[in-house]
């Protein structure tokens, strides 16, 4: 097979999209101090609603419209629950996913295309013409432009204006938010509702662009992997951006050793895995003087699993059986959260607020 | 304007009253929707509650629910542990197929033996061994690197997912399948099979296990040290830090624990009722177990009773099925909404309600 290096990473941004849309949403949520467990649930609702609206009228605008909507009231039943009945965040959210999952498959029953939606291509005029980096960058559709709209914006609207500090302090600290006279569950509100709708546009992508058909379960885990996201990126928009990327970056080559059958990809990408572990090991061994293994667990244990699979190769293995290839992202996941501990989380995150304690 | 006060103890009666409350609101918002789904409120109500214990065909649907109540109450009471503790083991269903995966296949690695005292309790601990170490890795992770245990063991569930399906069709498939996916049927081979111990009653090992794991849960929970462990953990982490517990021994514990018994709900699904390996292999057990977890107030006994009402909403749902012609998802919102009521009406034993405007202190 030819790898088209260009398509390969133009197909990174895609794939991150979703991602990319429901971490952003959660973002807000838990910077705001709430944990909603939900967003599978709300993702999978946006898919259902975005794929049944946008192939009934043939929009895909009404059908993205439609899914945002749809997320977000599902995410009221959620923040009705925990900011106004007080109950326990992780349990309420993981019956928000159980819940959407229910509701999406109930709702998706015999659900068929009768027009065919595309989303089309919005090449930015003049940057896409750029070598190399034009089609990468800046020939996608306007959601994936969206998502990064978005990014700058949240990061604006959390760090530049006074909204921003008024979130930032009821998820920091709800009790002298609410002594300093902040509406803090109308606050709460607000930000799960956005991340709801941010999960329901996610979903939609999903169903309208990225698989373009509805299925029983056809997120398959993406909100939780958005979830990790964030606390990748340490509750920062920007960090969100790369963390979306890595993991689209790997969905995309599971994709295509899949399609592929031989392991050249999948060669250069341990390859450079096991650079990139060495190159952090040398750097942390110099500026920090650890160069113990212990204090780069993740990089020794990369380097030995790439020198494992190294001595494979040369003992002349050809391939993988496919199916162990899907379990990539969720592996990859996991290392991540293994690898960057989670630092500066929300103070309040998770904890539920009543004005009388 | 109303309003909730603070109550000094949590209410005694609302404790009990709760769940009862929760499963009454239940029925209405499911009457609710089922209606608006165009079909008949009362009479799928019906074949929900009533008819698998008292109609017609009850002696059919009777051991069914206790089929079913089995993994989710061995699944649940190991879960309530870690809940309690403040511990998420949201992969329960991960380590319910890696129990089955673990016992099936020290199972199939014995095929042609008749040593049923050998290869029974073998998958038995097998199971428990898979299932216990899958709760491992999170628990493990989260001592080790601070991790977050919900996060990474549902990313195991999805692993978990894959594994099987591959294995189904790979590792495990029957050589006498003709090609198709799927282990060999260890219902049918005797050295391993988890059949009924009396004829028509659908009490199979996993209903006795999960009858002992009550027990023990309950000892433990109200009489022994760890379980006190667990309530203090849960209800006052401050205190529990000052009294010398240590929070990494309570997290790998229950972890052990939850995924020991998701494992062993595991083999006996898989050598009994499921019967085989396949990508299909009953799913969802391990989500639905939060559910029965907590509408059993994270309680042994409790549990008992709530994952017997589950599994009548499964069975129930199969007759609806039949007879309204009510699509199975239309259950699956039914347990959910089941979750948010109880989670809802909790709001009741530490809450008073008031009206009127607070008071200036």
């Amino acid at each position: 097979m030819d790898i088209n290096p260009i398509l390969l990473l133009a197909a990174v941004m895609v794939a991150s999209t979703p991602v990319l849309l429901a971490a952003i949403g959660e973002l807000v949520v838990e910077r705001s101090g709430v944990l909603n467990l939900g967003v599978e649930g709300m993702m999978i609702t946006g898919a259902v609603f975005g794929y049944i609206i946008g192939h009934g009228s043939g929009s895909a605008i009404g059908g993205f419209a439609a899914a945002a909507l749809a997320g977000a009231c599902l995410s009221l039943i959620f923040g009705f629950l925990t900011q106004f009945l007080l109950t326990n965040q992780t349990a309420t959210g993981l019956g928000l996913t159980l819940f959407g999952l229910g509701l999406s498959s109930l709702v998706g029953q015999g659900a068929t295309a009768t027009y065919p939606v595309t989303v089309p291509r919005l090449p930015i005029p003049l940057l896409s013409d750029i070598p190399a980096i034009g089609p990468i960058l800046f020939n996608h559709d306007a959601v994936v432009y969206l998502s990064i709209l978005l990014i700058v914006l949240v990061w604006f609207v959390m760090f530049r204006s006074r909204a921003g500090l008024i979130l930032r302090a009821v998820g920091e600290n709800h009790d002298a938010a609410h002594a300093l006279g902040y509406p803090v569950r109308l606050v709460r509100m607000a930000a799960i509702f956005f991340g709801g709708g941010c999960a329901g546009l996610a979903g939609a992508y999903i169903s309208l662009v990225r698989v373009p058909q509805w299925t029983d379960g056809i997120t398959a885990g993406a909100g939780w992997i958005a979830l990790a996201i964030v606390v990748f990126a340490s509750w920062k928009p920007f960090r969100l951006l790369i963390g979306a990327y890595l993991f689209g970056g790997v969905t995309v080559l599971q994709l295509n050793l899949q399609a592929d059958g031989t392991l050249a990809l999948l060669d250069i990408a341990i390859g450079l895995l096991a650079a990139a572990a060495a190159v952090v090991w040398l750097t942390r061994s110099i500026t920090k003087k650890a160069a113990a293994p212990m204090d780069n667990l993740l990089s020794v244990i990369i380097l030995v699993l790439s020198v494992v699979y190294g001595l494979l190769r040369l003992a002349g293995m050809q391939t993988i059986p496919i199916e162990y290839l899907s379990m990539l992202p969720y592996l990859a996941t996991i290392a991540v959260l293994v690898g960057l501990r989670a630092s500066n989380a929300p103070a309040s995150l998770g904890k539920t607020f009543h004005a009388s304690t | 304007m109303l309003r909730l006060e603070k109550r000094p103890q949590p209410s005694t009666f609302w404790t009990y009253a709760a769940p009862l409350v929760a499963v009454v609101v239940t029925i209405l918002l499911g009457m609710a929707l089922f209606a608006s789904l165009g079909k008949d409120p009362v009479g799928a109500i019906r074949a929900i509650f009533y008819e698998p214990l008292f109609g017609e065909f009850s002696f059919y649907y009777r051991p069914e629910v206790i089929k079913k109540a089995a993994p989710l109450i061995l699944i649940a009471t190991g879960l309530a542990f870690g809940f309690r503790a403040g511990v998420w083991n949201i992969g329960a269903e991960g380590q319910y197929i890696m129990g089955a995966i673990c016992g099936a296949g020290v199972a199939l690695a014995f095929y042609p033996s008749e040593s049923r005292w050998l290869v029974f309790p073998l998958a038995i601990i097998a199971g428990t061994i898979g299932g216990a170490v899958w709760g491992l890795i999170p628990a493990l992770l989260k001592v080790k690197f601070k991790t977050n245990e919900i996060l990474v063991s549902l990313m195991l569930v999805y692993v978990a997912q894959v594994l099987i399906t591959a294995f189904s069709s790979g590792l495990m498939r029957n050589p006498e399948g003709h090609g198709f996916p799927g282990s060999r049927n260890l219902s049918q081979y005797p050295a391993a099979a988890n059949g009924e111990l009396f004829a028509g009653t659908g009490v199979h090992w996993g209903v006795i296990a999960a009858l002992i794991a009550v027990a023990v849960a309950y000892v433990i929970l109200t009489r022994h040290q760890f379980g006190f462990d667990v309530r203090l953990a849960g209800q006052s982490p401050k205190a529990a830090s000052f009294s010398g517990l240590n929070p990494n021994k309570l997290v790998i514990i229950s972890l052990l624990l939850s995924g020991g018994l998701a494992g062993l709900a595991g083999v006996f699904e898989v050598t009994g009722p499921a019967g085989q390996i396949l990508g299909s292999f009953p799913k969802f057990y391990g989500f639905t177990a939060i559910i029965v977890a907590y509408l059993g107030r994270l309680h042994p006994v409790g549990i008992l009773m709530a994952g017997a009402l589950m599994a009548l909403t499964y069975i129930g749902g199969e007759v609806a099925q039949d007879r309204e012609q009510l699509p199975a998802a239309a259950i699956m919102v039914f347990q959910g909404m089941l979750l948010f009521s109880i989670l809802g009406v909790d709001v009741l034993t530490n809450y008073r309600l008031r009206f009127g405007k607070n008071e200036v202190r």
